[in-house]
């Protein structure tokens, strides 16, 4: 039974490019082959299933490009999902079942290929309800669209605030909003301080909204406490290399220290840290999972903390998918590649997205996108992934970020404090 | 401004700090001017300006990177991805380059402009869009408590200067590097001597994408790659090629190591984001400078 959502890709024609990226042809044939045999059993089983009619949605998802890991990490997450949804018998309000369908192209990881894609989602397709793309800088260029054909969109993976400030009547995302990732960080450094005024922070993020928007939120909360920003400076977006801010760390001795680059920040920072011995008391970065900071680099990362939207160790669980702990397994068994590592949160928000769509169907009783956008608005709803409870801006403002500390090559929970199951190490050690 | 100026404040302050600039300056400059080099190869010898020559230092980056992930030594990546990136240049010189030496400069900036896309696209289907890089177990030196040289960097430096002589001396020693030369100074001339220029052409292409393959390999070992980061690489080549100026592969080692130094220094001065604006604001101001020099020639034969 589990293979079948991936069958399910299969046979739509978007999902060449990702089992080109993933298999050599030869295997695709192979399991294309076991996908029909796969699915001719399937389908003599769930004749029942059949019976639901179909809500189509859409989404403009980056397949190919730079952001296409991650895009793939949200698609894998949609279609999880909406098998999980089918499997506990569908959408239902009424006295029908519905089960959802996603229509999904490529945007290429661009901006305005992503645009016009929502376009011919909207116009040629008819997509009356719509799921996000990957990254900020999607979300904000399909934003618009879906607010001029007025068709509700939950998103997941755009985090940006500058998202939440426009106005928007039909965006609604999921994910807490960029300024909170490190945050947490600058008040944790304030309760180890005899003095929080007396604390020096050292901001080194990269020039785009999501990392600028996590420098927003530092900043505002160092001023809060009074703190002094002794380094604040800018990554470039090409270069990996990061050595001359980590010299002035070096000369100015900051006690906290933040770096926020994608993966790519996130692989450099911890590698140059370990290089150059950076001794500060307090490290914290953003896509230490997506880095794989701890395979790369081992005991480098030690002591770093590391924001995410979501854990499989947090407490948090619904009635569809279960615990956290449990949504981990189950995908685990569905999607098999990713047997060997955790599941990054950007799978979680994007299947808590599709919930939250379930959700509101149901509230609405209708497939009117009016009543459906009025029905997510008023969304407030416990998941496996958090809360979800919608501002009158779309973001979601029930779910708070977790910091993360890798203490001997794991992951554990260090803040907030009320999910914390491990005690912080400060000062860390460097090694 | 105050941060310009703390941040001068702090060279004079820690003296050491400039040594640190300047060690660390030197390293990424080395392998800048490993990629120039080849650069500078194929336009003084093909007339071929490669857009994609950043693309094939990734490429070079992503062979290490594969072969260490299925159990080959990763300091054997440089030698392997040097084999393999020739036998990639070669099939791209028969397949597109060829059939654009003869052409005029817009169109081979056509040609490798698609060519870098092509293979940025083809990487990122083939290893996916994550950032890779190969960690070495080795220690990290350390001077006055503060200058450290992690040995891996060291390794990847001495390389690339091994290389670079390799390729100084062959050109110099060699029958086939005299006849790359005597091609490169008039082509025309050269093939009724007897020079079989096509061959000259694609051996030169694929000693560009092998040298391009060795920097990459050693890139992936001190930094990290990633299938679209192959721009930066291009545009440090062009700058440093055009600074030291085409036919002076001496000239464009010195290039690479000063972009590198005052790189360095740009982005403890004015913030690490200014790095790249720094490399091309260098470009300009030779640039300028050659402009005003010649003028002055000029004016000189009137």
């Amino acid at each position: 039974m589990r293979a079948y959502p991936r069958c399910a890709e299969e046979s739509g024609f978007v999902s060449h490019h990702q089992y080109l990226e993933e298999y050599n042809p030869m295997k695709k044939s192979l399991s294309l082959l076991g996908c029909a045999l796969g699915a001719s059993l399937l389908f003599s089983h769930t004749a029942a299933a059949q019976d639901c009619e179909t809500i189509t949605l859409g989404s403009a998802i980056s397949l190919t490009g730079k952001y296409a890991t991650n895009g793939i990490h949200a698609k894998n997450g949609y279609e999880f999902a909406i098998q999980k949804i089918k499997d506990a018998g569908g959408v239902q309000f009424g006295d029908k079942c519905y089960n959802f369908n996603v229509i999904y192209y490529d945007d290429e990881s661009k901006g305005d290929r992503g645009a016009t894609l929502a376009e011919r989602l909207i116009n040629q397709d008819k997509v009356q309800y719509m799921l996000g793309p990957y990254s900020s800088g999607l979300t904000k260029a399909i934003a618009p669209v879906t607010e001029k054909y007025q068709i509700p969109m939950v998103e997941a993976e755009g985090a940006s605030r500058s998202l939440f400030n426009q106005g928007y009547k039909y965006l609604f995302a999921v994910l807490s909003t960029s300024e909170q990732y490190l945050a947490s960080a600058v008040t944790l450094a304030a309760e180890k301080a005899d003095d929080p005024s007396k604390v020096k922070v050292a901001v080194a993020v990269e020039n785009d909204p999501f990392s600028l928007d996590i420098r927003a939120g530092v900043l505002e909360d160092a001023a809060k406490f009074d703190m002094q920003v002794v380094i604040d400076e800018q990554l470039p977006r090409d270069l990996s290399d990061m050595s001359a801010i980590l010299t002035k760390v070096k000369l100015l001795k900051p006690d906290l220290l933040i770096v926020s680059g994608h993966s790519k920040g996130a692989a450099t920072a911890v590698r140059q840290i370990g290089e150059q011995k950076i001794d500060s008391p307090m490290v914290a970065i953003t896509h230490c999972e997506a880095a794989d900071v701890v395979g790369n680099f081992g005991a480098a990362a030690n002591d770093i903390l590391c924001s995410t939207q979501w854990a499989e160790t947090l407490t948090y669980e619904d009635p569809l998918f279960g615990s956290a702990a449990n949504y981990e397994k189950e995908f685990k068994e569905a999607f098999p590649e990713y047997k060997d590592k955790s599941v990054p949160y950007q799978v979680a928000q994007a299947s808590a997205a599709v919930y939250v769509f379930k959700d509101a169907f149901e509230r609405a009783a209708s497939l009117d996108k009016e009543a459906v956008r009025d029905a997510i608005a008023a969304t407030d709803m416990m998941t496996f992934y958090g809360g979800i409870k919608f501002s009158e801006f779309g973001n979601n403002i029930a779910k708070p970020m977790v910091l993360r500390q890798i203490q001997d090559g794991e992951y554990n929970v260090v803040a907030p404090s009320e999910f914390a199951s491990h005690p912080l190490n400060w000062p860390r050690t460097p090694q | 401004m105050d941060q310009f100026l703390s941040n001068i404040g702090l060279l004079f302050e820690f003296p050491i700090v400039n040594l640190k600039i300047i060690i660390d300056g030197l390293m990424i400059g080395a392998l800048f001017a490993l990629a120039a080099y080849g650069l500078a190869l194929v336009w003084g010898v093909m007339n071929v300006k490669n857009l994609a020559q950043g693309d094939f230092v990734i490429a070079g980056g992503y062979v290490a990177w594969y072969l260490s992930r299925h159990g080959m030594p990763p300091l054997l990546g440089v030698p392997v991805a040097f084999v393999v990136m020739w036998g990639v240049g070669w099939v791209v010189y028969r397949l597109v380059i060829s059939r654009v030496i003869e052409r005029d400069l817009f169109t081979s900036l056509l040609a490798t402009f698609g060519l870098a896309i092509i293979m940025a696209q083809m990487l990122n289907l083939l290893f996916g869009s994550d950032t890779q890089s190969i960690q070495l177990d080795y220690d990290t030196l350390y001077f006055f408590d503060f200058i450290d040289i992690p040995i891996a960097k060291l390794l990847g430096v001495l390389m690339a200067t091994a290389l670079a002589v390799a390729v100084v001396l062959f050109m110099k020693k060699s029958r086939m590097g005299q006849a790359i030369r005597a091609t490169s100074q008039d082509a025309r001339a050269a093939r009724v001597l007897g020079i079989d220029t096509e061959k000259v052409y694609s051996f030169t292409f694929s000693l560009n994408s092998a040298i391009c393959g060795a920097a990459g390999a050693i890139i992936v070992m001190v930094w990290v790659i990633q299938p679209f980061y192959g721009i930066t690489y291009s545009i440090r080549s062009f700058v440093i090629v055009t600074a030291a100026g085409l036919g002076n592969l001496p000239g464009v080692i010195a290039a690479g190591l000063g972009i590198g130094v005052a790189e360095q220094y740009g982005a403890h001065i004015f913030g690490i984001g200014y790095q790249q604006a720094i490399a091309v604001l260098l470009l300009l101001l030779v640039l300028v400078y050659r402009l005003v020099q010649q003028r002055r020639v000029r004016q000189s034969l009137k």
